[in-house]
């Protein structure tokens, strides 16, 4: 199946990446050789196999419920662009 | 031709935990602005999520009140979505196999009829942060530490017929979390909220009608408004020829009405799929053995018992096990004053409920404690007092503290139990009201209240009114 | 001699035949001498190495420390060091300094390694030739024109070049083996969940662990022994005890079973690196081990799942880099979603930016079934072909990677012929299964691999594997041309910088 723009441009909106308009054939037509490439994945039987999402057999752990973590807000806020109050900010959205 | 309504709800309840789902960060409600969100829920780069255990025990212990199935392996996913607060541009949830699924729970509506409502599932999530859209000079404002705090979803089958219905579920299950002592039932404060999916059919169909879900209702007078609105809308739109966009809506309880949120909506594909930082979770019968032990009494269970172990009618006793508060509270009472049982649900269905509305108070709040009660009930119990003097007793350790043998002695309301001083008493008022004696004596024995009530007075309301009637019936007779 | 091991190092300090101090120093010389050219790192801090140093060094006098005490390190920045610059490679974090140390950091400082920088990486370590770095191209010692591999090529590089006796990786899909590969050095791959990914910038969750790039399997060894272990902070981390694995090495490999995928051995494994790997073997059998042939017959499927299953986990992981906590913000942004796409767009490079739409695509409405889950049941199958094979031999063997280092600029238009670089390293990730590369000899004066692959937490006779064979040969010994340049004449043992390896054929034999 060929990836069209129009599918490129939809899957950068999910993704929330800008393509430039001088980057946009550039991007279709690799990731189209890259999606034709795993495509190839289509032709192997994999009737009923259990699909692995991991490589380790092994059960969550869990952790006691106790409060580890004290407030180091500023240390956390120095790498952040938009901070007011406390707060961080973007611009404003509208609901 | 009429229309049928049908709803299925989502309700997300905060678990009551200390710390957050997947990070050592606190769950306390109301602190400063991103002062308990921690690296993992900051969704700092490399940082990793480890599972609460208390959370994983909550879950199931809502799974066996509801006679769910408890899943033996559950997984978490992840919903990729962007949005400010949600800082890793997804939510930890679960999608295929969540946690609890398959249960039921019964709902009473007041007007005595009762249904049942399918649990179609509850999974655990983490919420996501708050965004404040004013006072920023045009911008949004992100506070994150909401972030992480573990909810449990419980979704419902489309099984409600009425907003009354759902306004019913909804409270039952928020009985039931707090019997659980898994969430605080906050509503104010977010902690229990849920979203409405609501269609509407033509009458004896059984294909659904389209579906909008109102999201965040946090109140059940909203629920029920939401509804109604809904509703309405619905039908109109159809009446008219038009059809239901599937849509997700907000209630707005300032202008009671519901209004479509595409901007949140627009071209959502949430891209599920197993979140690869946490691993499945397993829960074995062990497990679940060690849960059931510790489960506490439920509403009906305790509404039963109270009517089998203290006398109650099932009025009183539903009205006790409404909370699991009122019912400590009330045991507490029991427990200090043996054998009150009936007059302690008296007591607290009566003056308690009706001092605790007039303050707007809950029940943890109340001025007056189990003990204090207690110590009123057994002066009245042992004739000490009178009910109606009790009243003013209660009211006084309402309003100023103490203890009810203090206040008694202090406003000199003991009751006057000493036949010699009530014949006395009978004795000047049967002298002051000679025609009234003769009337007695001529058969209208109905006078006999006129005579009490002028003896309680001239006692000031302290003789034992049992003793009052029998020495004056023979009084009266003799 | 200017290129010493850590073992070699850690002697020396002991002897106090030189200081933590002059080591660091040392260190920071040749990195400023040499990698103008090179590129291999992304910062260098003499300030903290220093006093890293002279803490070792009072450790030292005191008679405490371990081997790793007062040895000159550097990690790959994809490692969050607290207070230092973390890049990841990317524009979009050329600005970020955490506020924490990640558990690999943070073992290896308990354990007195000192930490003279951060080495360059692909972006994100999405690369297998460390050019899509932010920070330019790393360049191989072994020739300047061609590249390193990567991601891990910063680590390679610096390691292979001299200027500091190993360092971090990570490998998601070869990221550690392929680059040792290339620059002729040991670079080793643990089991996932050995090594805590806490603090390690994530590619891809499932596949990603940390590792080492070092001169010989003895100090991968003592690395891997300092950094291993559970971590509560990472679920996917396993709570097994961590032997001693530098105490394991030196055990005999007759009657072992190596086992040799006939898949690794086809028409795309360039001749002369098949020519060296098949050397290779003839020392273990020599050494009485026995070579069986093998099959992995879903091998052919590794690349393909490998690009679906690490784009998907990669859109999602770096959903977080949004302009809002930290990294880079585009500030041209009027609204949200230009605040996010801007930001984005401009913060990550076009491999990324691939990266992440592939993996959104094979995540979205219609296409899950088709591509992820279909990848996910591909990976199961992987992951069979080698227990099957574990159940019969102890070891895998075979080349690291199809060729020897390729030109810088040569595949880089092609991001599939890119991908297929990876074609013997991939698997093993799908299967978390641990992995290791050592030098076995060259083709055209390059530097050839040969790939080791154990079963699950078989670190230890894979270590073995590789250091009996390193006792053998010299390959893991030669000096790429310049070598260590610029070290301060006499600063170690009043040793001057050799002439290197030659460059030309071949030349190594066994010893």
């Amino acid at each position: 199946m060929k990836l069209t723009r129009q599918d490129v441009e939809q899957i950068a909106h999910l993704a929330r990446l800008e393509i430039g308009t001088d980057e946009i054939d550039g991007v279709v037509e690799k990731l189209d050789r890259i999606v034709s490439f795993v495509d190839q994945l289509q032709a192997a039987d994999t009737g009923s196999v259990a699909p692995m999402a991991h490589p380790l057999d092994m059960a969550q752990r869990l952790r006691p419920d106790a409060v580890t973590e004290q407030n180091r807000r500023d240390d956390y806020q120095r790498n952040a662009a938009g901070v007011a109050d406390g707060f961080y900010t973007v611009p404003r959205v509208i609901e | 031709m009429s229309w049928e309504t049908v709803i299925g709800l989502e309700i997300h309840a905060q678990l009551a935990t200390r710390s957050k789902i997947f990070s050592g960060a606190a769950t306390a409600y109301g602190a400063e602005p991103n002062t308990q969100a921690c690296l993992v829920d900051l969704g700092y780069p490399g940082v990793l999520p480890v599972l609460n255990a208390e959370v994983v025990r909550m879950a199931v212990k809502f799974g066996l009140a509801i006679g769910a199935s408890i899943a033996p392996r559950s997984i978490f996913a992840r919903k990729n979505y962007f949005y400010p607060d949600l800082p890793k541009g997804y939510q930890i949830s679960q999608y295929e196999l969540p946690i609890v699924h398959d249960g039921r729970l019964g709902i009473e509506l007041e007007d005595g009829s009762s249904t049942s409502v399918h649990i179609i599932r509850a999974h655990l999530e983490e919420d996501a942060g708050k965004s404040l859209h004013e006072n920023f000079a045009g911008l949004t404002a992100i506070d994150l530490n909401r972030a992480g705090t573990p909810l449990i979803e419980i979704v419902s089958a489309p099984d409600m017929r009425s907003a009354r219905e759902a306004v019913a579920y909804m409270k039952k299950i928020h009985q039931l979390v707090r019997y659980l002592g898994i969430c605080d039932g906050n509503m104010q404060e977010g902690s229990f909220r849920c979203d409405a999916n609501v269609s509407v059919r033509r009458t004896g169909t059984d294909q659904l009608g389209t579906r909008t879900e109102t999201k965040n209702l946090n109140s059940f007078r909203f629920l029920e408004r939401a509804i109604h609105y809904e509703v309405e809308r619905q039908i109109e739109v159809l009446e008219s020829g038009g059809k239901i966009i599937q849509e997700t809506r907000l209630y707005d309880p300032d202008r009671d009405e519901t209004r479509s949120m595409r901007s949140k909506e627009e071209a959502n594909d949430y891209r599920y799929f197993p979140d690869p930082d946490l691993l499945p979770v397993l829960i074995g019968a062990d497990f679940i053995a060690q849960v059931q032990a510790e489960m506490p009494e439920l509403p009906e269970a305790k509404r039963a018992r109270f009517v089998a172990e203290h006398g109650l009618g099932t009025a009183d006793a539903a009205l006790l096990a409404a909370s699991i508060e009122l019912a400590a509270w009330f045991e507490a009472v029991v427990m200090a004053a043996p054998g009150s049982a009936k007059l302690a649900a008296n007591w607290i269905n009566g003056e308690l409920m009706a001092a605790l509305n007039r303050d707007g108070l809950a029940i943890e709040a109340s001025r007056i404690s189990p003990a204090q009660l207690a110590g009123l009930l057994r002066r009245i119990m042992d004739d000490t007092i009178s009910g109606k003097l009790a009243k003013q007793v209660f009211e006084l350790l309402w309003s100023e503290g103490g203890d009810a043998d203090t206040i008694i002695d202090k406003q000199g309301l003991r009751q006057i139990t000493d036949s010699g001083a009530i014949e006395a008493v009978i004795d000047k008022v049967l002298a002051a009201n000679p025609g009234q004696v003769a009337e007695y004596r001529a058969g209208k024995t109905k006078v006999i209240g006129f005579l009490v009530g002028q003896i309680m007075k001239a006692s000031a309301g302290k003789a034992n009114p049992a003793q009052v009637n029998e020495l004056l019936k023979r009084k009266l007779q003799g | 001699m200017s290129r010493r091991t850590i073992t070699e190092l850690a002697r020396a300090l002991r002897a106090r035949e030189v200081s933590s101090r002059e080591l660091a120093a040392v260190a920071l010389a040749r990195i400023e001498a040499a990698d103008g050219e090179l590129n291999s790192f992304i910062s260098v801090e003499p300030a903290m190495a220093l006093a890293a140093a002279d803490r070792a060094d009072q450790q030292l006098a005191r008679g405490e420390g371990g081997p790793l005490t007062g040895i000159p390190f550097a990690h790959k920045d994809i490692f969050c060091t607290a207070g230092v610059k973390t890049t990841c490679g990317s524009k979009m974090l050329a600005g970020f300094i955490p506020p924490y140390d990640a558990t690999v950091v943070s073992r290896l400082a308990e354990a007195g390694i000192v930490m003279v920088g951060k080495t360059n990486m692909d972006e994100f370590a999405m690369g297998s030739s460390n050019e899509t770095s932010f920070f330019g191209p790393v360049r191989n010692p072994w020739d300047p024109h061609r590249s390193p591999g990567g991601s891990s090529g910063g680590s390679a590089a610096a390691v292979a070049a001299g200027l500091v006796p190993a360092a971090t990786g990570t490998d998601t899909g070869g990221s550690i083996r392929q680059p040792a590969a290339l620059t002729g050095i040991t670079g080793l791959k643990p089991t996932y969940g050995r090594v805590s990914r806490y603090g390690m910038v994530a590619f891809a969750s499932s596949l990603d662990q940390a590792g080492v790039l070092t001169l010989s399997a003895e100090d991968a060894a003592l690395l891997l022994g300092a950094m291993a272990g559970f971590d509560p902070r990472d679920s996917t981390s396993a709570d097994l005890p961590v032997p001693d694995y530098a105490a394991q090495l030196g055990s005999a490999v007759a009657g072992k079973r190596i086992g040799l995928p006939k898949e690794f051995f086809d028409a795309g494994l360039e001749p002369a690196s098949a020519t060296a790997v098949r050397e290779a073997l003839r020392i273990y059998e020599r050494l009485g081990a026995k070579l069986v042939e093998i099959s992995l017959p879903s091998l052919a499927l590794s690349v393909p799942t490998y690009y679906i299953v690490a784009p998907a986990e990669c859109s999602s992981n770096l959903s977080r880099f949004d302009g809002v906590r930290f990294g880079y913000r585009h500030e041209g942004a009027q609204t949200l979603e230009e605040l996010y796409k801007k930001s984005r767009g401009h913060g990550f490079g076009a491999e990324v930016k691939r990266r992440i739409l592939t993996g959104t695509y094979v995540l979205s409405a219609g296409y899950y079934d088709a591509y992820y889950l279909k990848a996910q049941k591909a990976r199961q199958l992987i992951a069979d072909d080698f227990r099957r094979c574990f159940a019969d031999v102890d070891i895998i063997a075979g080349p690291t990677a199809p060729t020897p280092a390729f030109r810088l600029g040569e595949k880089v238009d092609d991001p599939v012929q890119m991908y297929l670089n990876d074609i013997y390293t991939i698997a093993v990730n799908l299967a978390g299964l641990p992995g290791l590369s050592i030098p076995c000899g060259f083709s055209a004066g390059l530097p050839v691999g040969l790939q080791l692959i154990g079963p699950h937490f078989g670190e230890g006779p894979l270590l073995n594997f590789a250091h009996v064979y390193q006792r053998e040969t010299d390959w893991h010994t030669r000096l790429p041309p310049g070598a260590a340049v610029g070290a301060p004449s006499g600063a170690i043992n009043g040793g001057i910088a050799p002439e290197g390896a030659p460059t030309g054929a071949p030349t190594g034999k066994p010893r």
